[in-house]
């Protein structure tokens, strides 16, 4: 692939993004002299983008790595700045981090946890990347969280929507932006209960493994706490393909509303299958039969296409939002890419920025000063509106969306119109809140 | 008793597929004694011409409507696929519509010229090899095409749509005396029974009652004897190989708008498929066939709530549960024969 | 020496110097040139080297000696993290007993499925093994990770908390796996100019073993017990003919491989201590099959070559992304840098798969024998252009063991 004289020239022209190979691997190093792990000596910093990029999340880490692109591109006074422009924080300069250019490597986490270990190892043993970034699954999450805080250098998770990532898996070195099962509960309920009255009786069909267990849980309670019954609440293998066994007995079962805790592949194939059964033409106790998918994703509702229409949801963020620190991104992206961004995309991004704006006031890439400059950080200007880091389980709290399968839609990007955009204080929790207790953060760990 | 019906049903459903891709595994197995790791890739491939054909209807022009916005405040553009623009609105809708089944016609010659490809360049070189190459050449290729096909459609699943006459379901239960609602069927699930069932039976007809097929059967139960009667056996087995790619191809066409395609939906079936083939017996089409049908009503019925809380857990293994109690009863199992990939 | 003839001793020493001098080897290019990119010498890779090493050198004793092949030696791994793990959480973080288990647990789980699936032979055991397999791992991922009986904590894989009791955990020992108090992260760098290499505990801990392993698996390969293994491969009916019972040796054949397996898996967890049920997955299990035949069916080095060249491509291809392609190619005029990288794009990064599944055709088409079968071409096209002799090259070449 490579010839001696292409490693010669690249040798000269590797700076901008081999920038790498000046900070050291000093990781683990018993004997390193350095105050932290990967501590940046040269002039410049490295990133680790850790994304599925094979395997049936790939779209979704592709969409990763482009925002993660862009904010890099930000970050280093490229490009239109973005949401620099619209953050509240005005520490970033546009001139990188701490005035250190800001390099990138990428990695595939294949959403397996191993994986995912083997690949974040890389770029810290090898790349000498400072923080880790991104992902499309809570177990991987969970699983690269505490490799980081073992080794001495910051996560901040992508994509991971189960309760334990910042519950009972927590951890000082973490950080999570996307919003998890117990917000999906919190906002959805009134809605649902605006929309399909008091009185439902709920079917659950729920991927079986650990998110799927907590989405589950967190939805049956605050939908009985308004008053709704649970009828059933069925297990679905992961490997499934076919939920026809699992659909076709839910119409004689009592219920009127099905509610599907599958996300990706799963959720495509569990309501397409439904739609196929008609469940929705059905009117089942004198209501109409409706069909919930607490988790959507753009790419989810690409796949599942026709299918979502009138389909009720929550969403962490939507690029149809209208406020600055929103449009100024999907103008970003859009005019780059072409296509507007994705729920985790945004993660990405804001984390991206995030990260960088917490280096700067803190005035060190030293993650225990990140941490102390992230922890409780208010700020607006991301998109969701005022924005909180909670210090006491490193979890965010910002408006969620509640979003609908909408049903003319005009372009191939609109599938999902947004119902109610959920006020930060409704999704709300205590950090000891039973569904999260039992984890403890511990101390931050800088490594080294 | 409705939702044993209900069950039995999703069962035979189930069991299309696994009989389908079963048989053509089979019949691979038994004409070339080839062990094909890339069988699920052409059940993949099948159901992407599908999507191919559904693209290629709707390729389409762009025209600007200045009074439209896209996302980012750009006049919209509006697509009209040619096929509506030549054969009129309502016509080119139809055609668009029933792109599913249409796509059996597209796939047909596609898969019999994907199959005698795959093994008059790569499988015939591998006949005397060890199985073990086998695997890993037919593994390789694998990989290969359903990469090629990650390249060119993404890794998200595309939704097939049957045409709207034959979505939604049907209340089978009203029609023999059960009450309303109690069993509801997708047609299009009841399609895919059919079609599989009309593929099987041809098959097994194309075999048994024709000079070609009784070549092939002799060929299958011994090769070398029919070799000396001066019979290019070589030849009917890649034709062969090109109908088991083929049967696989048709079957992934058709389930497409059961689930939408994806480009791993390959290997998705091809552990189980190698399951059923072996579970069958191997080297056996009715004992594919049979076991086919009889993991999928099993899954079914493994999965409905009553077995999940009696033994927890147990949709999660049922098959391999199910292969395994057969191949200790039965050696070779249901209807394996004597000698045939036991060493 | 220690009971081998010459070439094997040579061989040994071969695999003794390359393991110990991989930090060298693996990192040829200086610290931050382009090619930087191609080096492998970092603790985590080179550890995932030698584990997978093990892994296949045993399943080699298993399926390259008796032609069982199985499709479910991914359980064992599997099963070998978990008590790995387990030990971690309720002993110490020392890892001696965390292996030492691992491999006793295996040992027995394998003496369990191996009894039963080798009732059967052929592809018949194939699919048995597989079953058990994908059963272990459907388990572990959900239904044994339930709050009530929590074994394996599912997806989210099997880590130490806080509060786990570590009863023997002294009071000053590192909190992450060690031996004796020398963490397995424990990593030297060496500075050479421009070079920097990694020499990291876990890593040389993982290549003693590794030596220890691969010098029991050749007195395998050479004891009589191995004889009567080939046995079965070339003909087991006439073995059973002359009166003798098989199934001993090929379920001691399954045991040994079984608990090479699972002392890979207890190292994984040794050097990062999670477990994580894909590991038993069939796809895990495909993958030591694939390392074993691309290396050599039944060579002594094959297996450990095949499962270099796997994870290699795993780990670096995955890693090459445009930018980086960007880079190599500034030297071409700007649309022909383009170009280049457009060609290439498809074949890194998210396009690995598509690389090794086209290596695995190319080597499985023209080097019937493996990778071991590349080498010996390589070293014989050398010899004769030594020598310059005009010597036919031997029409079919010897088995490398």
């Amino acid at each position: 692939m490579t010839n001696k004289s292409v490693t010669r020239r690249g040798v000269l022209k590797s700076g901008a993004v081999a920038g790498t190979g000046l900070a050291l691997p000093t990781i683990f190093t018993a004997s390193s002299a350095a105050a932290y792990t990967n501590e940046p000596t040269g002039s410049s910093v490295v990133l680790g983008f850790n994304v599925p990029q094979t395997g049936p999340y790939a779209e979704e880490g592709n969409d990763e790595l482009l925002a993660q692109q862009l904010a890099v591109e930000h970050l280093n006074g490229e490009g239109d700045g973005g949401c620099l422009n619209t953050f509240t924080s005005k520490a970033l300069k546009g001139n990188g981090i701490l005035g250190k250019k800001v390099g990138f490597v990428t990695g595939d986490t294949q959403t397996k946890s191993d994986a995912a270990r083997a690949s974040a190892k890389s770029m810290i043993e090898k790349d000498g990347a400072i923080m880790i970034n991104g992902g499309s699954s809570s177990g991987v999450a969970v699983a690269v969280q505490g490799l980081c805080q073992e080794a001495g250098v910051i996560f901040m998770a992508g994509l991971t929507h189960a309760n334990d990532t910042t519950g009972k898996d927590k951890k000082a070195n973490g950080f999570r932006h996307f919003f998890n099962a117990y917000m999906s509960g919190a906002a959805l309920a009134p809605v649902l209960a605006a929309e399909m009255g008091k009185e439902r009786r709920a079917y659950h069909l729920t991927a079986d493994y650990n998110w799927g267990w907590t989405q589950e849980e967190s939805i049956v309670a605050s939908t009985e706490a308004l008053g709704w019954e649970t009828v059933n609440t069925v297990k679905t293998p992961l490997a499934s393909t076919d939920f026809s066994s699992y659909i076709a007995p839910v119409l004689n079962s009592g219920a009127d509303v099905l509610v599907l805790n599958h996300y990706g592949g799963n959720m495509v194939n569990s309501l397409t299958n439904a739609i196929q059964f008609g469940l929705l033409d059905k009117v089942a106790n004198g209501k109409d039969f409706k069909i919930v998918v607490p988790l959507y994703s753009e790419l989810m509702a690409a796949g599942a296409g026709e299918n979502i229409k009138g389909v009720l949801g929550s969403m962490n963020w939507n690029w149809q939002l209208q406020d600055e620190g929103t449009k100024a991104f999907v103008k970003s992206f859009g005019e780059k890419y072409g296509k507007p961004p994705s729920n985790s995309a945004q993660t990405c991004y804001a984390q991206v920025l995030l990260y960088a704006d917490a280096v700067e006031r803190a005035g060190t890439f030293n993650p225990c000063g990140v941490v102390e400059a992230l922890e409780d950080f208010e700020f607006d200007g991301l998109g969701n509106g005022p924005t909180l880091y909670r210090g006491a389980d490193h979890q965010c709290f910002k408006d969620v969306l509640v979003v609908r399968g909408n049903e003319n839609p005009t372009n191939e990007y609109d599938t999902l119109e947004i119902v109610e955009i959920t006020p930060r204080a409704q999704v709300e929790y205590d950090p000891e809140h039973p569904m999260f207790a039992g984890g403890e953060l511990g101390e931050c760990n800088p490594g080294a | 008793m409705d939702a044993i019906l209900l069950q039995i049903l999703n069962g035979l459903d189930k069991g299309s597929a696994y009989a389908l891709i079963a048989l053509g595994l089979t019949l691979i197995f038994g004409t070339l004694g080839v062990v094909n790791f890339a069988h699920g890739a052409l059940f993949m491939i099948g159901a992407f011409c599908a999507v191919t054909l559904q693209k290629l209807l709707n390729l389409s022009f762009e025209t600007l409507d200045e009074t439209q916005k896209d996302f980012l405040g750009n006049p919209l553009k509006v697509e009209t696929p040619y096929v509506e623009a030549w054969f009129g609105p309502e016509v080119g809708a139809t055609i668009i519509d029933w792109s599913v089944p249409l796509a059996i016609l597209f796939a047909i010659p596609i898969m019999l010229l994907v199959g005698y490809v795959m093994e008059r360049g790569l499988i015939k070189h591998f006949y005397k090899r060890p199985h073990a190459d086998q695997i890993l050449v037919t593994f390789g290729l694998a990989i290969v095409l359903q990469e090629i096909v990650k390249y060119f459609f993404g890794a998200n699943p595309i939704q097939t749509p049957p045409p709207d006459a034959l979505s939604g379901s049907v209340d089978l239960g009203v029609m023999v005396g059960f009450d309303p609602n109690a069993i509801i069927y997708p047609i299009w699930r009841l399609v895919y029974f059919g079609f599989a069932v009309g593929i099987i039976g041809a098959v097994f007809s194309f075999l048994q009652f024709t000079t070609f097929g009784m070549v092939v059967r002799a060929g299958m139960a011994d090769r070398e004897t029919v070799g000396l009667l001066g019979i290019n056996i070589d030849r009917r087995f890649t034709i062969m190989f090109g109908i088991a790619a083929a049967v696989a191809g048709l079957a992934g066409v058709m389930y497409g708008p059961l689930n939408p395609p994806n480009y791993h939906m390959g290997m998705d079936f091809l552990v189980l498929s190698f399951v059923v083939v072996v579970v069958g017996g191997m080297g056996s089409l009715p004992g594919a066939v049979l076991a086919g049908f009889l993991l999928g009503i099993l899954e079914s019925f493994a999965s409905t709530t009553w077995a999940t809380t009696t033994i927890p857990g147990i949709n999660q293994i049922i098959i391999y549960l199910v292969a395994i109690v057969v191949l200790l009863t039965r050696p070779r199992g249901l209807m394996g024969r004597k000698g045939v990939m036991e060493e | 020496m220690l009971g081998l003839n010459k070439k094997d001793t040579s061989l040994l020493i071969i695999v003794a110097l390359l393991t110990l001098l991989a930090p060298f080897i693996l990192n040829p290019f200086p610290e931050g040139s382009a090619m930087a990119q191609f080096n492998a010498g970092y603790p985590d890779l080179m550890q995932r080297f030698v584990i997978f090493g093990i892994f296949a050198i045993g399943f080699n004793i298993l399926f390259g000696l008796t032609g069982y092949l199985s499709f479910g030696h991914a359980a064992f791994l599997g099963v070998g993290s978990y008590s790995a793990v387990w030990m971690f959480k309720l002993l110490s973080y020392n890892v001696i007993p965390a292996i030492a288990l691992s491999v006793v647990v295996a040992g027995l789980f394998s003496l369990l499925i191996g009894f039963v699936s080798l009732r059967r032979s052929g592809i018949y055991f194939s699919i048995l093994t597989l079953a058990f397999a994908q059963m272990s791992f459907a388990l572990a991922y959900s239904v044994l990770s339930n709050p009530k009986f929590n074994l394996t904590n599912g997806e989210t894989g099997l880590q130490v908390y806080a509060d786990d009791p570590q009863i023997l955990q002294g009071a000053n020992a590192p909190d992450l796996p060690h031996l004796f108090g020398l963490p397995m992260r424990a990593t030297y760098t060496m500075d050479l100019g421009a070079w920097s290499f990694d020499f990291n505990a876990g890593y040389y801990l993982c290549a003693v073993i590794l030596m220890v392993v691969f010098y029991l698996a050749i007195r395998i390969f050479r004891s009589p017990f191995g004889m009567m293994l080939r046995a079965v491969k070339s003909n087991q009916q006439r073995m059973n003919y002359t009166g003798l019972n098989s199934k001993p040796y090929t379920l001691a054949a399954f045991v040994i491989s079984g608990m090479y397996a699972g002392l890979a898996g207890g190292l994984m967890a040794a050097m990062d201590p999670l477990a994580g049920a894909e590991r038993m997955q069939w796809t895990a299990s495909g993958e030591v099959v694939l390392m074993t035949i691309l290396g050599g069916t039944g060579t002594l080095i094959g297996p450990v070559l095949g499962a270099g060249f796997i994870k290699y491509f795993e780990n670096i291809f995955s890693k090459i992304n445009d930018n980086v392609l960007h880079s190599w190619f500034a030297f071409l005029p700007d649309g022909l840098e383009d170009a280049v990288v457009f060609l290439i794009h498809p074949f890194i990064g998210k396009g690995w798969h598509l690389t090794l599944g086209i290596l695995f055709m190319l080597v499985v088409i023209y080097l019937p024998g493996g990778l071991v079968e590349g080498g010996q071409r390589l070293l014989n096209w050398f010899k004769r252009k030594k020598t310059k002799s005009d010597d036919a090259p031997s029409g079919k070449t010897e088995p490398a063991e």
